[in-house]
């Protein structure tokens, strides 16, 4: 699906805009980094409850294309710069960890549990 | 291309602030054309180690030497050391305290990631006096 997708199956709201019709094939969902640093591939969307510019950070060194912040937290603004220099969309939507990953899932969205 | 030698200080007071020496590795990588996948590889394992510098030892430095075949990157810190590599280097040990985990890391994931991300590796610590991470990602 496309990030114009995401958007619409979250209810979000874009915090920072980029490329929406960018292709997501699969997502992983966590408030840790240190997991998403050692366990995920290549997934290009990151659904977190952790509000910090680390979010950013880990998204940038794993190339993903897309953050969205659950349980719509305000984020602060030096988050959303980092995103913006970095190229990476940022979204937040209302729902929590577990409605907003069903809902991409529900979508056809996959996480990397399929190959096992 | 021959070696170019980047330099960092990796301030031990400012979370906020931690990864940005690797960030900045990353797009000079990108800048040069580098191996995509060599790029990837540099950018985790040096970003964990400049996490790991900012919370367990108060910052440190960065040395990054790239040349055309391998990128070598030094982490040096003067913090408090590792008493036990072999334990540190294990999935899932961590002594992180419990604000470390409320910021999203500290799953004693670290290191072994380190390991996986990079080609070689040395780590040369003394409790009290610091740690230095030499690694190398080949092209
Ligand atoms: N530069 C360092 N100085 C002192 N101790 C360190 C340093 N790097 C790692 N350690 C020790 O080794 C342990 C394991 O490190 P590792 O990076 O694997 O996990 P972590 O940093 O605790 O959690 P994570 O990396 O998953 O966020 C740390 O908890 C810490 O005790
Ligand atoms: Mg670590």
């Amino acid at each position: 699906m496309t990030v114009n997708e995401v958007v619409r199956i979250l209810n979000a709201t874009v915090l920072v805009e980029g490329d929406m019709e960018t292709e997501i094939k699969t997502a992983c969902g966590s408030d840790m980094m240190s997991d998403v640093l050692a366990f995920v591939k290549d997934q290009a969307l990151l659904l977190t409850g952790l509000c910090n510019p680390q979010v950013i950070r880990t998204a940038e060194m794993m190339d993903m294309r897309c953050v969205v912040f659950v349980r719509g937290k305000d984020i602060d603004e030096s988050i959303k710069n980092l995103a913006r220099t970095r190229d990476i969309i940022v979204l937040k939507t209302g729902y929590r960890m577990f409605t907003a990953c069903g809902l991409l899932f529900a979508g056809g969205l996959r996480g990397e549990c399929e190959e096992k | 291309m021959s070696t170019l030698t980047l330099r960092y200080e990796v301030p031990g007071d400012d979370f906020t602030r931690a990864g940005e020496a690797s960030s900045d590795v990353k797009r000079k990588l990108k800048q040069l054309g580098y191996n995509p996948e060599a790029i990837r590889k540099v950018a985790i394992a040096m970003y964990e180690g400049e996490i790991n510098m900012v919370i367990h030892a108060g910052g440190g430095e960065a040395t990054v030497d790239i040349d055309p075949k391998q990128v070598k990157i030094v982490l040096t810190d003067h913090g408090p050391g590792i008493p036990d590599v072999g334990k540190a280097m294990q999935e899932g040990w961590s002594t992180a305290p419990d604000n470390v985990r409320n910021l999203g890391f500290g799953a004693g994931m670290g290191l072994p990631n380190i390991k996986k991300y990079t080609d070689e590796l040395r780590i040369d610590t003394k409790v009290g006096e610091g740690t230095s991470l030499f690694m190398t990602v080949y092209a």
